[in-house]
């Protein structure tokens, strides 16, 4: 397989990524840590879930046959499950954090909740979609022929536009998940948790690309939009920073004259 | 080996010193006194000083309070509570103990809080070059196939006698082959291995503690040299061959004799004299992805492991107990009031001016201290004592108010800690079935680890070594990623799962 297929695929998987990165994380070392940390929670939730999946997988004695279908089913699910509780955590972890900032400083300095939300939500989805496709995308350099057993050719373009679209969930699920906690709505989370298991259902009937693909893609724009009024966007916000009245922008005129 | 890295607490007094080393104090900006930073060292503590400018504060103020303390980031607020609070607590101590504390008159948490912000960036100051040297690392272990073929197997003759030397050399202290057919047996050998390697390291330490004592200082200068004189030609010159061979790209000798020659005159000139700091730091970087490649490839697969586990214990033990050889080295030289010069120190400091005009204007600029790369020992080096130092910040009581300039310290961190994480990583690249996963995985650990091992120094300020939690998570997560997450990312990815 080409270049052409590894680059392409690589930055349809991890640009918009790269670019949220670049952009808003990459300036500030807390923010850095944050998303490390992040990455490091996601991380620990896989290694339960591959360690329940693993045991399952020994208690049936690993027999061949459509009990290894269901058990990898359960072990998705298990996972989303393993991986929002992770995310819960994670929360935790940061308010215990944020309190004590303020205890020691009131002056707002540290970064806010929301801001926490969506590094969290990076470092989530970044660490996710990089072991979901790395290895994919390592093979996509090697010699071979995509769909020579009658597969889908586009394996790969489909697994990097799903790894794209992983990343953006997470991105949003984690600015969701943390306001659901800070307001005490919990029907926010239990919605998060629902639309992490729809995903993840509907990759199972995976060589049908269109479907799965189309209806995630759909489920990431309400989730976008969600998650856009969370963080507290609202529509007049938006025609401003369209038509480039917003204030950062006149104020940045401002300074250039 | 290279010894972990500690920190070291800053005593004050020896400040007139201009060839003090290893300064940990990272001022915050705006506040006068320099607070320490954490430090990481290559062999173990180094007293801190904030230099003259102590001195020369003393006679007109209370003396600058430099405590090391490992910012951590805003991360966990219990611990910037607890250090407040310590703080407070020291300020009347003895004007032989650095305390950090903010400028009089200012409100103690906006330094804190600065202190914090700043305590942050000291942190990513270390995850870049770390992740530098891991990525160096990676990449070469995973394109140029030399440095993962077992000795005898190599796949072009004319390498075979430059690489046999360090092989030789390796051997001699991992001398139990892995080549047997039973688990048992190849565990036992690698733990006996692990213990020829380790008595080594301990002899070596104590040789070089003793030396220390006995003020044999030309001595290890000279094995200093030496010592990176070998790496920076020999070991580059073995690189760049196998990388030219990877890449079958030609290149005449006398090309390859300048550029080697050129490479490594720079470098020693970088490391153990003066040079911008930009061009330090890589050298320092790419000789520890070097001394690192040594290793992954010369020390046999089950040993290398162990090896880890146990030189993380070691430096536990040396660091923390009381007859510890480290801890002992710290103490010698803060009876002497002298700066222990590490064997290597990753520096990056970055240091402004400050603008008191009777201060000495000392020059930028990193800690250049020799490495030492050999192989069977290297331990504490100590380096020239002429080296340029790092900057203090103004004092507190300055009338001009020039405190406003804001200064940093860099922070530093031993070149062994940069190997050993490098050795984890490239193993982990290595050994995986080519799998990234793994790789990937031990890279965040580690960097966590290091993220743990600041948060704990704030918590206890007092030397800590950098391994022990880094080389632990490493491996944890390199044995149960191999295990454990490859086989269920490899059977989500073939159905096409996403999770």
């Amino acid at each position: 397989m080409t270049a052409a297929v590894f680059f392409g695929c690589a930055f349809i998987a991890f640009g918009p990524a790269l670019a949220l990165y670049i952009f808003t994380i990459a300036t500030e070392p807390l923010r850095v840590i944050f998303l490390i940390i992040g990455a490091f929670f996601w991380l620990v939730s896989l290694l339960f879930s591959s360690l329940f999946w693993f045991m399952a997988r020994t208690i049936t004695d690993n027999k061949d046959g459509p009990i290894q279908k269901y058990l990898l089913i359960l072990g998705v699910l298990v996972s989303v499950l393993i991986q929002e509780m992770f995310r819960f955590m994670y929360y935790k972890l940061l308010k215990k954090a944020s309190e004590g900032l303020k205890s020691i400083n009131p002056d707002e300095t540290a970064p806010s909740m929301r801001l926490l939300a969506y590094v969290s939500g990076l470092g989530f989805g970044i660490m996710s979609g990089v072991f979901a496709f790395v290895n994919t995308l390592s093979d996509s350099l090697g010699p071979g022929t995509v769909g020579i057993h009658g597969d889908s050719p586009q394996f790969f373009l489909n697994s990097a536009f799903m790894t794209l679209v992983i990343i953006l969930l997470h991105v949003f699920w984690g600015i969701i998940f943390f306001d659901g906690c800070e307001k005490k709505k919990w029907s926010a989370l239990l919605v998060v948790l629902l639309t992490h298991l729809l995903v993840s259902a509907l990759t199972f009937i995976s060589p049908h690309y269109g479907i799965n693909l189309v209806s995630t893609y759909i489920i990431m724009v309400l989730m976008g939009i969600w998650a856009f009024f969370v963080a507290g966007g609202s529509c007049r916000s938006l025609k401003f920073c369209l038509l480039c009245q917003d204030k950062d922008f006149l104020l940045f005129n401002q300074r250039s004259r | 080996m290279i010894f972990p890295s500690r920190d070291f607490k800053v005593l004050s007094g020896f400040s007139s010193d201009l060839e003090a080393r290893g300064v940990l104090c990272s001022p915050e900006p705006g506040t006068p006194q320099g607070r320490a930073m954490l430090t990481f060292m290559a062999s173990d503590s180094e007293e801190e000083v904030c230099d003259e400018r102590t001195s020369l504060m003393s006679a007109e103020s209370p003396p600058p309070r430099c405590c090391q303390e490992a910012r951590q980031g805003l991360e966990d607020g219990e611990n910037a509570a607890q250090w407040r609070s310590q703080d407070s607590e020291e300020d009347l101590d003895d004007a032989d103990r650095y305390v950090c504390s903010g400028v009089p008159g200012q409100p103690l948490g906006l330094e804190e809080e600065l202190t914090l912000k700043y305590g942050a960036k000291h942190v990513i100051m270390l995850f870049v070059p770390v992740t530098l040297c891991m990525i160096v690392v990676v990449a070469t272990i995973k394109s140029v196939r030399f440095y993962t073929e077992k000795n005898g197997q190599l796949p072009y003759g004319a390498g075979r006698e430059q690489s046999l030397q360090p092989a030789i050399s390796l051997s001699i202290y991992t001398p139990f082959t892995e080549d047997t057919p039973s688990v048992g047996q190849r565990l036992l050998n690698s733990v006996l291995n692990t213990l020829i390697m380790i008595s080594v390291i301990v002899a070596m330490t104590i040789f070089l503690v003793v030396l220390y004592k006995y003020r044999c200082y030309k001595f290890i200068h000279g094995w200093l040299i030496m010592s990176s004189l070998m790496l920076l030609f020999l070991f580059t010159y073995i690189y760049l061959g196998e990388v030219l061979k990877t890449y079958n790209v030609a290149m005449d000798y006398p090309t390859l004799f300048l550029t080697v020659w050129n490479f490594g005159a720079v470098g020693m000139v970088c490391i153990h004299w003066k040079g911008p700091l930009v061009l330090q730091q890589a050298y320092l970087i790419m000789i520890s992805a070097l001394m690192a490649l040594v290793f992954i490839k010369y020390l046999p697969e089950w040993s290398a492991w162990v090896i880890l586990g146990a030189i993380s214990v070691y430096d536990l033990v040396a660091v923390l107990c009381p007859k510890g050889p480290l801890r002992m080295l710290v103490e010698t030289a803060q009876e002497r009031n002298e700066p222990i010069f590490p064997a290597l120190i990753y520096s990056s400091a970055m240091v402004w001016t400050v603008g008191m005009a009777k201060l000495d204007p000392s020059s930028q600029g990193a800690l250049q201290l020799p490495y030492d790369p050999e192989m069977e020992d290297s331990y504490d080096s100590f380096g020239e004592p002429s080296y340029p130092e790092v900057f203090e910040p103004p004092l507190p009581g300055s009338p001009e108010g020039e405190l406003e300039e804001e200064e940093e310290r860099g922070v530093k961190l031993g070149l062994g800690d940069f190997i050993f994480y490098s050795v984890l990583v490239g193993k982990a690249a290595a050994t995986g079935s080519g799998d990234w996963n793994t790789t990937l995985a031990c890279f965040v650990a580690i960097l966590i680890g290091l993220c743990l091992t600041l948060l704990l120094l704030a918590v206890f300020k007092k030397a800590l070594p950098a391994l022990p939690i880094s080389i632990t998570f490493g491996l944890i997560f390199y044995f149960s990623t191999d295990n454990l997450v490859r086989p269920f990312m490899d059977t989500l990815a073939s159905h096409q799962l996403y999770i």
